[in-house]
């Protein structure tokens, strides 16, 4: 047959491997297949502007579908596939139709994970992913702000306190409940911690840390009334929305026998255990060098790896080694992560953090992660500047000292040699 | 409510009539202009919706925000003074009739 390559999953990774095809020269049939009723939209908005009521779903669009149609990528929406044939390059899909394929991408994305407690599955308890948890998340806040019933965030993470500042600015009454005794603490610095801890707080959102939850409570019709603690008080609720994380969407790929393992397992190239198929994005466990697994969930992750897969499949070699960098807006701080802060022991702040509560006082800094003299990563609040100058450190491999990172007498763009 | 003419570096030219609050880089990416990414969605945070704008309107536009002006200085195509994020330019009368030239490039 023609070269024919199929795209599971529509979103960032799945979208960027398709351009990244034709712009390099591939000229056999692709198909983006999307298991949602969208063409491509951006998801990022979705905890944030749109959330807020700022935006409305026409400038969520990614591609429009012109410019599909221009590419000759062939979008088909509300499909899922049910199986990969990888002896005879089929895909089979939820209508029972089949699709061959002489290479195959899977974006497949990730899941959130569902509170694994009674009540759990309760009407107004939400995950937010796609574009219909949002909707579904801004409809009951519409109820909540109606009824004035509170906002109950379950976990610190991203997600959870990017919808807590947008739940705050809508003016409902919030209440971020986290397991672990500090905010985002997979990923910040202690302090910085404290900081966004602090910048919630003077916004009017509650914080409880070391929270331990024991149900989501309902009424008779099973809608959330509250989250019940395990020391028996209880929060009442109108909406709950869960932010506890992801997990890969690795299933096709398992049941197909490929290589999976929190993830589907890819190089750096993006290629997996079969050499017709490659995978990108947030279903992805990139193997490194030294054998261990890197799973991360970004913008960047799946732009990147997304081009990678797209050489892979044309027979090229186009590994994604560059720092991994992530944001998120909460309130009007712009957080700006450059590297992996796994392992940091010590940090040095850069810039004046000042009290996050005090409108008056700026609040451009930067946070560096050591771990011993080597610079791992790099936060930085309100200032791009730094951001763009640790991935350029980050990626040359060039660590300046605790001293110096603290130091803003030091330039730092200094240390790269121009 | 704007008319914002984009012209990309293969020199086609596309107007489009933009609503209040839409940022150039929404309505660019809605109606199907190739040449601007957008990747972060929004958020200034990624710089793949690097323009040109008519440097005799330049002084219509709200300014640069220093975070504008950080990201700026990680454009894939050559930069410019009259070099903005589409994604922070939101459409105004002010802006009727503005001229974006798009790079060939924004990764």
């Amino acid at each position: 047959m023609s070269a024919a390559i199929v795209i599971i999953g529509a979103g960032q990774a799945g979208v960027q491997t398709a351009d990244a095809l034709r712009t390099g020269g591939f000229a056999g049939s692709i198909t983006l297949l999307g298991n949602e009723a969208y063409g491509p939209y951006h998801r990022p908005p979705l905890s944030k502007a749109w959330l807020a009521g700022e935006m409305d779903s026409a400038q969520l669009v990614m591609r429009a579908p012109e410019v599909l149609a221009r590419k000759a990528i062939a979008l088909r929406t509300n499909v899922s596939v049910s199986a990969i044939n990888r002896a005879a390059k089929l895909v089979t899909l939820s209508d029972g139709s089949t699709l061959p394929y002489t290479g195959l991408v899977l974006a497949t994305g990730a899941t959130p994970r569902s509170l694994p407690l009674p009540g759990g599955d309760a009407q107004g308890v939400f995950a937010l992913r796609s574009r219909d948890n949002a909707s579904a998340i801004a409809e009951r806040m519409a109820i909540c702000i109606e009824k004035q019933l509170p906002v109950i965030v379950i976990g610190g993470g991203f997600i959870g306190l990017e919808v807590a500042a947008t739940a705050r600015k809508k003016g409902l009454n919030v209440t971020v409940l986290e397991a672990t005794p500090r905010l985002l603490g997979r990923v910040l610095a202690p302090v910085l911690s404290d900081w966004y801890a602090d910048l919630h707080r003077c916004h009017g959102a509650a914080l409880v840390l070391d929270a331990r939850i024991a149900a989501i409570e309902t009424d008779a019709q099973n809608t959330v009334t509250g989250v019940r603690m395990a020391d028996g008080s209880v929060y009442p609720a109108g909406l709950v929305v869960v932010g506890i994380g992801v997990a890969a969407n690795d299933q096709l790929a398992q049941a197909a026998g490929l290589a999976c393992e929190r993830g589907i397992v890819v190089d750096a190239c993006g290629r997996t255990s079969d050499p017709s198929i490659v995978a990108a994005g947030d279903c992805t466990a990139r193997r490194l060098a030294d054998g261990s697994l890197l799973r991360l969930e970004s913008v960047q992750n799946a732009t990147e790896q997304g081009k990678s897969a797209a050489a892979a499949l044309l027979g090229l070699e186009k590994p994604f080694t560059a720092t991994p960098w992530f944001w998120s807006d909460q309130y009007d701080k712009k957080l700006q992560m450059a590297g992996l802060s796994m392992g940091a022991d010590q940090w040095a702040v850069r810039g004046d953090m000042g009290y996050a509560g005090d409108t008056s006082i700026a609040g451009s800094f930067s946070v560096y992660h050591f771990k011993g003299d080597q610079l791992l990563a790099v936060d930085s609040v309100n200032a791009s500047k730094d951001h763009l100058q640790a991935r350029k450190l980050l990626d040359a491999g060039v660590s300046p000292t605790v001293a110096q990172a603290g130091d803003l007498g030091v330039d730092l763009a200094g240390l790269l040699g121009r | 409510m704007a008319n914002i003419t984009f012209v990309e570096a293969s020199g086609q030219s596309t107007t489009v009539n933009l609503a209040d609050g839409w940022s150039l880089m929404q309505g660019a990416t809605a109606n199907g202009i190739d040449g601007i990414l957008g990747e972060c969605g929004g958020s200034c945070a990624c710089a793949t919706c690097h323009c040109y704008v008519d440097e005799s309107r330049l002084g219509d536009l709200s300014p640069a925000s220093e975070g504008e002006l950080a990201m700026l200085e990680n454009v894939a195509a050559e930069r410019r003074p009259n070099s903005r994020l589409a994604c922070q330019i939101k459409a105004s009368a002010a802006l009727e009739g503005l001229l974006v030239h798009l790079p060939a490039t924004q990764e």
